[in-house]
């Protein structure tokens, strides 16, 4: 596997737009992983949060956007919580999504039309409310 | 006799001369009233640089010298010393700072920088024409020192300030000397015993016929200045003679009372008569009366009075009280760990297999309270999979310490590499964000360890610690392989952050020593005074100043040891010459000098019925000056005129 | 002492159990909760993208509802608490989202009457908003408390859950500890139980997950039960519905991948809190769990 980095996806908009929205700064991330090793869902995960903010340093943000990663997020926020750099990766987390969602993009994890009845009939609302907006604009 | 005063203005490479127009400034000052030459140059402070001005001063017969450069702080000493060499009083010697004053803070606007630039040189030029030539004062100073700290520092201080011939007193908060070197197992990289190449370095500075050792003995009040402080040393109570005591141990034997060992971090049992280990220099105890049978039971046990062989005990024993002068202090205070109490992540110290370096350390020791096997504390068992943590409380700026500990790369590295020395079978594991090992022998120390030792690197933090099923569970990451890592190991190590000492923090303040944010004593200058204080009289040494190794704390104590050498090295002290003084002929006695002056220099005659400057001690401060409703208090070449003079060249155009 | 009392969707509905229980109890010590006269969702999630003014106005609506009734707010979901009280601190902290909400809520005022009386002013931060756990400690006290337990829940181990939203982000919800928080502790020995500690207490129970992807939520969930279940609890509490769905009804699908996996109840804090003080009949109601916790209340003769 080869990187070639161009100066010009290093500096993406698209990518300010990321540091914009989460109000995170990615260049502080000095790649400890603490995010990742405290992560409750990063089995599930394709890049590991670390990985996912690298990522982006390194101006990779369409890989970045397609991975599964940012839709397994649960806000649990404990990576936020225990970032020796103060960055909040469940915050970049929202932002991706949000960046894919507003796009009016498919959500590859959940589909509104598609929670089950049982969801509907059975689950807190707080949760059915929260995942929609988490996961469904 | 009209003034011939001569500017150099210094481009210090591109520092100045990249924002301010130096040409211009030159030519410009040329022109101005008094100077007789003017000219620039590179490197003003080199070799060649100070040739020039003293070559000028010969030339052109010159009466005072401005030099446009940095900070007078970096560079003042150096060109006062070029104007005597050529026939200039020092103090007619200036500087005009046109770097740190102008060219670094103006770099978007170099027409103004060379604007403000012009105008810092003349106000100085209006100084320099009414700069008296002065004499430094000499006064007789104490060959004495003190070094605070009887860690591997304050030891190396002391016995370098007494092999070069001066009185030392080390004092020592502790029963013993030896600081937490003598805590230590074996030592990076070459693996030399602790103990065995710091205790005779013990007993060296404890026989030196120079070195007064005062042991469980604290500072309790520093006065007076350079040369000539006063000292009170409180000698807390040991509660025995321990002139009297001959170290027979009789009394640690059959004292019935027990509490934890500080020297062994918790793992071990003391008693409440003791020595914190048994090669402790001096080797005679003290009582801890918070701990003690008879203080804690209305005098129902005195064991230790019965059985002593010398009569030593005395239960009446109070703090005493030491006076003395020295002339130089060297703080050698040394640092903590880092509470794992604020690590909550770890277990905040609730896991008792969750340990700290130096408990570690204590279990290798082959004087420690395992005698050298590695055993967890909760069950005694050997551990099988020991995993070491860096960074426990450093470099996290959100929540604990932004700096790096600059030890605990190497030390974990010891310490997986001795365990793997003494469990053949074990496997360690080392969480590292970066392995740091910038020092002689430490990046081969570092490759042995994991290409011989098979100690197992894992780049990554660490997030949480736990206890399960008997077992310490370790949520870590790979981030080399990108993923979550979790280890089932049976002990952990936190490689904690070094802080400076907790005690040492109130110390300065009573010194008023400055310190950085954080508590660690800062050095006067980082890269050309890194041993001594702004303080005048101060010097520092191990890790008081900052986080060190052993080799750093005692190449930094020979260095202080050799700035009061040569502090020691003349007679008698000399002391800057610009300090207050008092036009007896407008003095009315009001003595509003006396009462505003932080040092008590300012003091009242009763004869003569006003007030005088003893020039000893006047640190120059200001404070009667701007205090005295008549301007009979006034600066040594910093007057009122020259002042009122520097404000309209200031202010002018 | 009456409190306003701001009880949230899922407690207005789904987790009835939950609030008739917290009703019972805070009159039983002596605080009458006052359900405010109008309320909205509180929108679930606090947003954590910068430009979404959006998802702050219901949470700042309430808080402006509340600010009419009284200089506190009491609620008991972790979620509600959670968005509330970021809401709340956005409102305090950053002046031109506090103007954004505020047109809203002026736009509000003017399309209805019925809100009108109630966000008459502006609305500036004013309410302090409190979990229930914070009024027992801190405006009641846990002695108060103690002293008006009719039973002490003697012997039964008692696994305290947290979850995440009460203690993150800390200099946010300010509400205890993150790492190693103690006042459900304190809360369980008022009650006389013995506390079970165990390292899974603060950590994710899957959350809104449980929606999107049962068996990512199941995994967690999994986790956290399985801790309680090593350290010797009988039985759970949390201060969240979600947290209690995902904890006790997905236990089935846990049992599928865990060899010899035990069932374990999950009950509110406030349920244990009813039993203590004597409260009975249809206010303490178990109905809902889908692991009974009646043989175990039972068995320590606390029914």
């Amino acid at each position: 596997m080869r990187l070639t980095i161009k100066t010009e996806e290093l500096r993406d908009e698209l990518i300010r737009r990321v540091e914009d929205l989460s109000r995170q700064s990615l260049l502080q991330c000095y790649q400890c992983g603490k995010c990742s090793a405290g992560c409750p869902v990063v089995d599930e995960m394709d890049v590991i949060p670390s990985e996912i903010i690298r990522l982006l340093q390194i101006g990779r943000l369409e890989e970045v956007l397609n991975s599964k990663t940012i839709w397994v997020c649960a806000s649990c926020l404990q990576c936020a919580s225990r970032c020796p750099k103060g960055v909040e990766f469940s915050n970049i987390c929202d932002a991706l999504r949000q960046m894919v969602l507003r796009k009016r993009l498919s959500n590859p994890r959940m589909d509104a039309d598609e929670v089950s009845a049982i969801m509907i009939s059975d689950a807190p609302q707080m949760g059915v409310v929260a995942a929609l907006r988490k996961l469904n604009g | 006799m009209e003034e011939r005063i001569g500017v150099f203005v210094c481009h210090c490479g591109s520092n100045i001369a990249g924002v301010v127009d130096v040409k211009r400034v030159a030519e410009e000052l040329g022109k101005y009233p008094g100077v007789a030459y003017s000219t620039d140059y590179t490197y003003m402070c080199s070799d060649p640089g100070q040739t020039m001005v003293k070559d000028a001063i010969k030339e052109h017969n010159l009466s005072g010298v401005i030099v446009a450069a940095c900070s007078p702080t970096l560079h003042e000493a150096t060109f006062r010393r070029a104007g005597r060499v050529a026939g200039v009083n020092p103090y007619q010697v200036e500087i005009a700072n046109i770097r740190e004053q102008c060219s670094w803070v103006h770099q978007g606007d170099k027409e103004a920088a060379t604007r403000k630039a012009i105008k810092i040189i003349k106000t100085m030029v209006e100084k320099a024409r009414l700069d008296e030539a002065l004499d430094p004062i000499a006064v007789p100073m104490t060959h004495k020192a003190l070094v605070v700290g009887g860690g591997i520092a304050g030891i190396q201080a002391a016995l370098d300030i007494a092999n070069a011939g001066y009185e030392t007193i080390l004092v020592e908060r502790g029963p013993s000397i030896g600081g937490h070197m003598a805590q230590l197992s074996e030592t990076f990289p070459t693996l030399d015993c602790s103990q065995c190449i710091m205790t005779p370095k013990m007993v060296e500075v404890a026989q030196h016929p120079r070195v007064k050792l005062m042991t469980y003995s604290e500072i309790d009040d520093v006065s007076g200045y350079v040369g000539n402080f006063k000292v009170k040393i409180r000698k807390k109570a040991a509660y025995l003679d321990r002139d009297i005591c001959n170290g027979c141990g009789l009394c640690m034997e059959k004292c019935p009372a027990k509490t934890t060992s500080e020297f062994d971090e918790g793992l071990a049992q003391r008693k409440a008569i003791y020595t914190p280990f048994p090669q402790a220099v001096p080797n005679k105890p003290v009582l801890d009366r918070d701990h003690c049978t008879y203080f804690l039971n209305d005098g129902k046990c005195g064991i230790c009075k019965k059985i002593c062989p010398v009569q030593c005990i005395d239960y009446e024993q109070e703090d005493e009280i030491v006076e003395d002068e020295v002339g130089a202090i060297v703080v050698a205070t040394g640092y903590d760990l880092y509470p794992i109490e604020n690590l909550g992540e770890y277990g905040g110290g609730k896991y008792p297999d969750v340990i700290t370096s130096l408990q570690f350390e204590r279990m290798l020791s082959a004087s420690g309270p395992t005698e050298g096997e590695v055993k967890r504390p909760s069950d005694g068992k050997v551990p099988e999979t020991v995993v070491f943590l860096t960074c426990c409380g450093s470099r996290d700026p959100e929540a604990h310490m932004p700096y790096c500990s600059k030890v605990c790369c190497m030390y974990l590295t010891k310490h997986a590499m001795l365990y793997k020395h003494k469990v053949h079978d074990g496997q360690a594991y080392v969480f590292y964000m970066d392995v740091r090992t910038a020092g002689k022998g430490y990046e081969e120390f570092y490759t042995r360890a994991a290409e011989e030792d098979d100690v197992l690197f894992l780049r990554g933090k660490v997030s949480k610690i736990f206890e399960e099923d008997g077992k310490v569970v370790v949520w870590g990451v790979d981030t080399l392989a990108g993923r979550k890592v979790e280890i089932e190991a049976d002990m952990a190590v936190l490689g904690l952050a070094t802080v400076p000492n907790a005690a040492a923090k109130d110390l300065a303040n009573m010194l008023k020593l400055h310190t950085d944010e954080w508590g660690f004593l800062a050095e006067a200058h980082p890269k050309l005074r890194p041993v001594e204080s702004l303080a005048p009289g101060f010097y520092l040494a191990g890790a008081a100043q900052g986080p060190k190794d052993i080799p750093e704390a005692v190449a930094q104590a020979s260095a202080a040891a050799s700035k009061v050498a040569h502090l020691f090295a003349e007679e008698e002290y000399h002391r800057e010459p610009i300090i207050a003084w008092i036009d007896e002929d407008t003095c009315a006695g009001c003595r509003v000098c006396v009462s505003v002056c932080p040092y008590d220099a300012a003091e009242f005659d009763v004869e003569k019925g006003i007030a005088r400057i003893q020039e000893a001690i006047c640190e120059g401060c200001g404070a009667c000056i701007a205090a005295c409703p008549s301007a009979s208090a006034q600066q040594r070449n910093l007057t009122d005129e020259q002042v009122y003079k520097m404000v309209s060249a200031a202010l002018e155009g | 002492m009456k409190i306003p009392y701001y009880p949230g969707c899922t407690l207005h509905e789904r987790a009835l159990d939950f609030d008739v229980s917290a009703r019972e109890c805070a009159k039983a010590v002596g605080v009458e909760l006052q359900e405010l006269p109008i309320w909205t969702c509180c929108g679930a999630v606090f947003p954590l993208v910068s430009d979404n003014v959006m998802e702050i106005l219901a949470p700042v609506r309430n808080l402006a509802y509340a600010a009419r009734e009284g200089d506190k707010l009491v609620t008991l979901c972790s979620f509600c608490y959670h968005v509330l009280k970021r809401a709340n601190k956005v409102v305090k902290d950053d002046p031109e989202k506090m103007e954004k909400a505020n047109l809203f809520l002026r736009a509000d005022t003017e399309a209805r009457e019925e809100v009108e009386s109630y966000t008459r002013k502006d609305y500036e931060g004013q309410v302090d908003v409190l979990h229930y756990l914070e009024m027992l400690r801190d405006v009641v006290g846990y002695d108060e408390v103690k002293k008006k337990l009719r039973r002490t829940l003697d012997g039964l181990r008692v696994a305290p859950y947290y979850g995440c939203m009460l203690l993150r982000p800390k200099k946010e919800m300010e509400f205890d500890d993150p790492e190693q928080p103690s006042i459900f502790e304190e809360f369980l020995d008022t009650l006389g139980c013995d506390v079970v500690d165990f390292a899974m207490k603060t950590e994710c129970c899957g959350g809104f997950q449980i929606v999107a992807d049962e068996d990512l939520a199941v995994q967690c969930s999994r986790n956290v039960v399985g801790s309680a279940l090593k350290n010797g609890a009988e039985i759970i509490v949390t201060t969240c519905p979600l947290c209690r769905y995902n904890l006790d009804k997905k236990q089935d699908e846990m049992a599928k991948s865990v060899r010899g996996f035990k069932k374990i109840p999950v009950v509110y804090f406030t349920q244990l809190l009813g039993i203590a003080l004597g409260i009975g009949g249809e206010h303490i109601d178990f109905s809902d769990n889908y692991v009974d916790p009646r043989p175990v209340l039972a068995g320590k003769s606390l029914l």
